[in-house]
């Protein structure tokens, strides 16, 4: 099933450019960058038991590495992008060496309050925009290989990489090192008594969930050629959180599912010219009667729903 | 005289005015089967857990194959060869029952930094965990997600995860609790297969169970021992019949 959603998507770019509809194209490939995201915060939240609300922090951390790199006019990709997952990591660590000692309602607080921390400091810093943030002046280069401004090309390299980070989470949660990770998050006392010690197993899970979402900031900025503070705003975490449940907990799809139905419905309830006006005026309500029917109707989330059901690791 | 392969010395540990744990000095021989028993609120719990590592005793000391454990976490207790099985049965209910144990083998493996190989398919892992879910009598049932076993069953992978840690020492809290006769007897006959080969400290309300497995009794009241010795001492002391035999047969 997520073999066919893929092939859909690695569809799209020739049957927009048939259809002469751009616009869709700067659509999914937004749906896949939060795909992203939402796919390294299940990494922690749906295999490590762990309530991350604050994982936009490194959504914010990746654009800002790009973005203030480029503002002092270095723009080569490579370094931008190793910066963002570099800096996510280190950012990570941090959060994570205090954050990860605890658990359940601490735990999202503690990320909370580091990611508002962020966030504020983001808005504080006239020099890149504070709170109005800045401008992308030039995309991340990467000479000679590929040219972000051409929106085909950025389509399939975040593709590319989220099949990558699909594939690379999937061996990761079923090796030695998931099974620990989710072992914890299904009775930590019984994986303490057979003799593992959860702390560093959850902190490096932690770290890497980090800089895979550090690189998703990456491509977000050079999708928006913007950013602000809001990036890492705390209601962005909580819309990362919701793709996650919405599209399944701890399945393979479910994040990529949650993205999608999220933006999209965000998308259509907002714009369509086919729905009732009433309806593109008050968009959010809609959107929070049908995210209420899915979570009520459908405990597995959307992956749950597939055919051919998603096996739980 | 052999150093006895677990000690405490004074142990002591109060939750407010309660003493829980007061003053207690304990020997486990290696290879004999050690059974604590004890009136409900004597404090076996409470003790047991000073002895896996979950509770800090306030002062005394545990000692292990001769060694200092008393501020060693209960991972660490682990990898010193101490195993314990819970009360209340815990297992992971959302994996196999192959899983769970393999979890438990893997655990002393190496360390689980391991991040591409699947460790499903992992030989290393999955034959010796498959070797004794055969010994419990559970290899029939190895891929059957644990929250659909049986009652008993689920307390046989308990036992089953905590001999996959290899243990010098089993500490058993409450094997055959919530199990019918049957299934307390086939526990019980199982239990008496590993007497002798581990060395075990059983803490148990069934007397039947302690009665039949136990080389020698301790018996717990109000955090104190008051008495150790062998099944035929233990029956036959008048501090104990007043203190518990007496109040619970």
């Amino acid at each position: 099933m997520l073999v066919a959603i893929m092939l859909l998507l690695a569809a799209v770019p020739p049957i927009a450019a048939l259809f002469a509809q751009p616009f869709y194209l700067d659509l999914l490939r937004r749906v896949m960058i939060f795909a992203i995201a939402a796919v390294s915060l299940n990494l922690i939240l749906g295999y490590g038991g762990m309530v991350s609300f604050g994982h936009a922090a490194y959504l914010g951390i990746g654009a800002y590495a790009v973005g203030v790199l480029a503002y002092h006019g270095i723009d080569n990709g490579w370094l931008q992008w190793a910066v963002a997952i570099g800096a996510s990591a280190l950012v990570a660590a941090a959060i994570g060496s205090i954050s990860v000692r605890t658990s359940g309602i601490y735990f999202i607080m503690i990320t909370l309050a580091f990611t508002q921390m962020l966030y504020y400091l983001g808005i504080s810093i006239e020099e890149y925009g504070g709170d109005d943030g800045m401008r992308l002046g030039v995309r991340s280069q990467f000479t000679g290989l590929i040219d972000l401004n051409d929106p085909t090309a950025f389509y399939y390299l975040v593709f590319a990489i989220l099949v990558l980070f699909l594939y690379l989470t999937h061996r990761l949660v079923n090796s030695r090192f998931g099974l620990v990770l989710q072992a914890v998050r299904s009775n930590e006392a019984r994986t303490r008594a057979i003799g593992f010690s959860p702390y560093p197993y959850r902190l490096a899970a932690f770290v890497i969930s980090g800089a895979m979402c550090g690189l998703a900031g990456a491509l977000l900025v050079n999708q928006t050629a913007y950013l602000t503070p809001e990036f890492m705003n705390w209601t962005r975490s909580g819309e990362l959180m919701f793709m996650v449940i919405l599209g399944g907990i701890a399945t393979t799809a479910g994040p990529l599912l949650g993205a999608a139905a999220l933006l999209l419905l965000e998308d259509v309830l907002q714009g369509s010219s086919l729905l009732p006006k009433w309806v593109n005026d008050h968009w959010q309500l809609y959107l929070g009667v049908i995210l209420i029917l899915v979570v009520l109707f459908a405990r597995r989330g959307l992956a749950g729903l597939l055919p051919g059901r998603e096996r739980n690791d | 005289m052999t150093e006895p392969l677990l000690e405490t010395r004074g142990l002591r540990k109060t939750f407010g005015a309660l003493r829980a744990t007061d003053h207690v000095d304990f020997d486990v021989r290696a290879g004999e089967t050690h059974a604590v028993i004890g009136p409900n609120g004597a404090g076996k719990t409470t003790f047991i857990k000073q002895l896996s590592g979950e509770l800090r005793p306030d002062s005394g000391r545990v000692r292990f194959a001769g060694e200092d454990i008393t501020t060693l976490s209960v991972p660490r207790r682990s990898h010193k060869g101490l195993a314990r099985s819970f009360q209340i049965t815990s297992i992971y209910r959302d994996f196999s029952a192959l899983d769970n144990v393999a979890l438990a083998v893997q655990a002393h493996a190496g360390h689980s930094f391991r991040f591409w190989r699947k460790a499903r398919e992992d030989a290393a892992l999955r034959e010796p965990a498959r070797a004794i879910l055969d010994k419990v009598g559970l290899v029939a049932r190895a891929d059957v997600i644990a929250a659909n076993l049986a009652h008993g069953e689920q307390r046989q992978l308990e036992i089953a995860m905590a001999l996959a840690t290899q243990p010098r020492l089993l500490l058993l809290d409450e094997p055959v609790a919530g199990m019918g006769t049957d299934e307390s007897q086939r526990m019980i006959e199982f239990l008496a297969g590993l007497k002798g080969d581990k060395t075990i400290v059983l803490v148990e309300h069934d007397m039947d169970a302690v009665f039949s497995l136990a080389d020698r009794i301790s018996v717990l009241v109000y955090g104190r021992i008051i008495a150790t010795g062998t099944p035929a001492e233990i029956r036959a002391n008048a501090g104990v019949r007043a203190a518990y035999l007496g109040e619970d047969a």
